[in-house]
């Protein structure tokens, strides 16, 4: 089963841009979420992660804030 | 017979590169394309890729593109690097480096890198306030990026602190997400360009506070106000948001080996030599004038040849 991904995060964040490119790279399939379009997600990301700060990735429950390649990939089990 | 394997494993673990690049900004990037042509043995070490090109808005001053984003040209860098193959190191921090023997050892948080010599191209990055609460609030309603985080502050009152341009640009961004903006500066009057301080002056969403100092950021878990002090008197200011924009500040702080000037810019020569022969430094983080993505990418090009040329002349003994 693959893992439920999402990634809250805003078009304008270089961070944002990095961590999708590097979920697409390894084939990882996830949900993105708009933060800056839907106020309601911006504030389950504030709620999730107890900051602000885009992105926040939601892999299956282990939240990751900011690009943290590390993180993502213990998380994936890459 | 022990000590030899001992020696060898040592030689196994740091292996000596021709070149270490700190950073992969404009500079650093075009500098490793630079250097992949010259097929040297060579490595990329940044802490993130764009530098501050990828956090530009619009961009039309670099030859080539006669309007291109700020992270669309850091996009078309990367490819760019990419495509040689280059090995990198992202998300990866230098600590420090010092000479050792015919080179440098260079230190990050994760490990030591040999090399024969080092292109400094780390950049700047955003100055802090240095204040009580700015790091506990760090994220938490503070940032040092309106274009990242300001669509989470919809309907907030937030402040601005600074008052050149990009204080100004933070402003106008803000202007369309918050309830309402108060720009605090420690200047008389706000100091950017005179078309962005129209927009922000005549807007009824802003307060400028002039001759003001930040001198707290307080709250609980998140951010919920500041204190800020004007003509001796403290008061305190209800926000939920704080956008420092006060300027921009060299990433030098690893380069104890190297001659900087009093803002901490690494002085180089024509030929991005520093004081210390074999390590070259390039773009914002030098004291080259004007900062500007076009200068520092040629930096970083002559950064590479001077690396190119100093390997020649300095060939490695035995």
């Amino acid at each position: 089963m693959p893992k439920q991904v999402k990634v809250y995060s805003t078009p304008t964040c270089p961070y944002c841009i990095r961590a999708k490119q590097y979920l697409k790279e390894n084939n990882v399939t996830f949900e993105d979420i708009d933060v800056s379009a839907h106020e309601d997600a911006g504030q389950e990301m504030i709620q999730k992660s107890g900051q602000m700060g885009v992105p926040v990735l939601d892999i299956e429950g282990t939240i990751v804030v900011g690009f943290d390649k590390e993180k993502i990939k213990n998380a994936l089990g890459l | 017979m022990v000590l030899i394997k001992k020696r060898l494993k040592t030689r196994l673990v740091y292996k000596m590169y021709d070149l270490i690049i700190i950073g992969a900004g404009p500079a650093g990037i075009t500098a490793s394309v630079y250097a992949a042509r010259k097929r040297m043995n060579f490595l990329v070490i940044s802490r993130d890729i764009g530098g501050q090109t990828a956090w530009s808005g619009d961009i039309e001053n670099y030859t080539g593109y006669q309007f291109i984003s700020g992270p669309e040209l850091a996009a078309k860098f990367e490819e760019h690097m990419r495509q040689y193959k280059i090995p990198l190191k992202e998300t990866e921090e230098v600590e420090d480096f010092r000479r050792d023997g015919d080179g440098f050892i260079v230190k990050t948080a994760k490990g030591e890198y040999r090399s024969r010599t080092v292109i400094v191209a780390s950049g700047k990055r955003s100055k802090e306030l240095g204040v009580p609460g700015e790091k506990e609030f760090k994220n938490r309603g503070l940032t040092y990026c309106a274009t990242c985080d300001g669509p989470l502050f919809s309907g907030k009152d937030v402040a601005v602190i600074g008052g050149g341009n990009s204080a100004l640009d933070a402003a106008i961004q803000l202007m369309k997400i918050a309830r309402h903006i108060t720009i605090v500066t420690s200047a008389g009057s706000l100091t950017g360009d005179s078309v962005m301080r129209e927009q922000v002056e005549t807007s009824p969403l802003v307060t400028v506070m002039n001759n003001a100092r930040v001198a707290a950021v307080t709250g609980d878990k998140f951010v919920s106000g500041i204190t800020i002090v004007k003509n001796g008197l403290e008061e305190k200011l209800q926000v939920q948001g704080v956008f420092v924009e006060i300027g921009l500040t060299p990433n030098s702080y690893f380069c104890t080996i190297l001659e900087k000037n009093q803002i901490g810019e690494i002085k180089v020569t024509i030929q991005n030599e520093t004081n210390v022969p074999g390590v070259f430094a390039c773009g914002d983080v030098t004291d080259v004038p004007e900062k500007q993505i076009i200068i520092a990418a040629g930096e970083g090009a002559k950064a590479a040849l001077g690396v190119f040329r100093y390997l020649i002349q300095n060939p490695l003994h035995g």
